[in-house]
């Protein structure tokens, strides 16, 4: 009985390559707090990723639970930040687009379901202050959120 | 006559392509980054705080939660399945209600001249919301606007909102405005 041939098995691992490298976006920093967000109907695509920037709020990864605790932290680039960090990320992430796009960026909140609100209102009132003020509550898609 | 060259061996394209294809599945994330827009209102010039008091109360749809997640709407404590359509009958007051926002007249294109409620809901919440409830009550007050915005493009061009070209979305836009304002959180039963 003859084998199998092979000779299509590059064919077909370069489709699924091309596949990945299409579908996919590249990772840009690690997520060192824990993120279970929030599910909402009523969502709307960000268009234009090149546009957003990220602000991470959630409990540390227990790797870092020693060093910050286990209270809701915010997290800007790869590291743990304060309030006050937000003006100078704003600022730098303005500094990296062109000054044309500027009006056209977005702030995309990456927010833990458990965290409290006094922190997200901390976060909103420095935006105000960096005039960074086109937010985006990023959720899951659901049906239903009573489910 | 021409010199016949040994073919570069094939047998390894396989294995070079599934390196490659390892290297994007552990460097690459698939997710589309979805979720709800809102634009924060600019911080006032001289630190005095926004003032609510010029809007009459009857243009008010006072939506609160406490630091215990519960949801007061207009005062009273209401089930988080019942915001949507009240928000809705608040938003059009279909029925010219006395207590419900008072309507102008606009000259709107498409519409012509149409009532526009002047509704404004107001969001507050407490520094201990959790910020799940906050998401879905921001969810649902998103979804009065959705639901009344697809109704009256179903009514005027037989489409639901998300299909129609750019002025037709700004006309009906127009109608039914998106007025939630936020202040700052106050201290709502403890904290």
């Amino acid at each position: 009985m003859p084998g199998i041939s092979t000779a299509s098995l590059p064919d077909i691992v370069f489709m699924l390559l091309f596949f990945f490298m299409v579908s996919t976006t590249m990772r840009e920093v690690t997520v060192n707090v824990l993120q279970r967000l929030p599910s909402a109907t009523e969502v709307r695509k960000l268009e234009r990723k090149s546009l957003v920037s990220y602000i991470y709020i959630g409990t540390p990864r227990s790797a870092f639970q020693s060093l910050y605790g286990t209270e809701p932290r915010i997290q800007l680039n790869d590291q743990f930040a304060t309030t006050e960090d937000i003006f100078a990320f704003i600022a730098s992430e303005r500094e990296a687009r062109d000054e044309s796009e500027i009006p056209f960026m977005t702030t995309s909140l990456k927010v833990d379901n458990e965290a409290r609100m006094g922190i997200v209102d901390d976060v909103k009132r420095a935006l105000r202050r960096a005039n960074a003020l086109k937010i985006n509550y990023s959720t899951y898609t659901v049906e239903d959120i009573f489910d | 006559m021409a010199r016949i060259t040994p073919e570069i061996p094939s047998a390894s394209l396989a294995d070079i392509a599934f390196m490659l294809l390892i290297f994007f599945l552990v460097a690459t994330t698939m997710d589309v980054d979805s979720g709800l827009s809102r634009t924060l209102p600019p911080m006032p010039e001289d630190e005095e705080q926004e003032d609510d008091s010029q809007i009459r109360e009857r243009n008010i749809f006072t939506v609160r939660v406490d630091a215990l997640d519960r949801l007061l709407v207009e005062g009273d404590l209401e089930d988080l399945r019942n915001l949507r359509d009240r928000a809705k009958e608040f938003i059009a007051n279909p029925n010219d209600e006395p207590h419900l926002p008072d309507k102008e007249i606009e000259d709107i294109e498409y519409f012509g001249e149409i009532p526009v409620s002047r509704q404004v809901i107001s969001l507050q919440n407490a520094r201990g919301t959790s910020y799940g409830m906050y998401i879905k009550v921001q969810n649902e007050l998103t979804a009065a606007y959705n639901e009344l915005r697809d109704e009256l493009a179903m009514d005027q061009f037989g489409r639901i909102f998300d299909r129609l070209d750019t002025d037709q979305q700004a006309a009906v836009r127009k109608v039914f405005p998106m007025r939630i304002s936020e202040a700052e959180p106050r201290q709502v039963g403890g904290n």
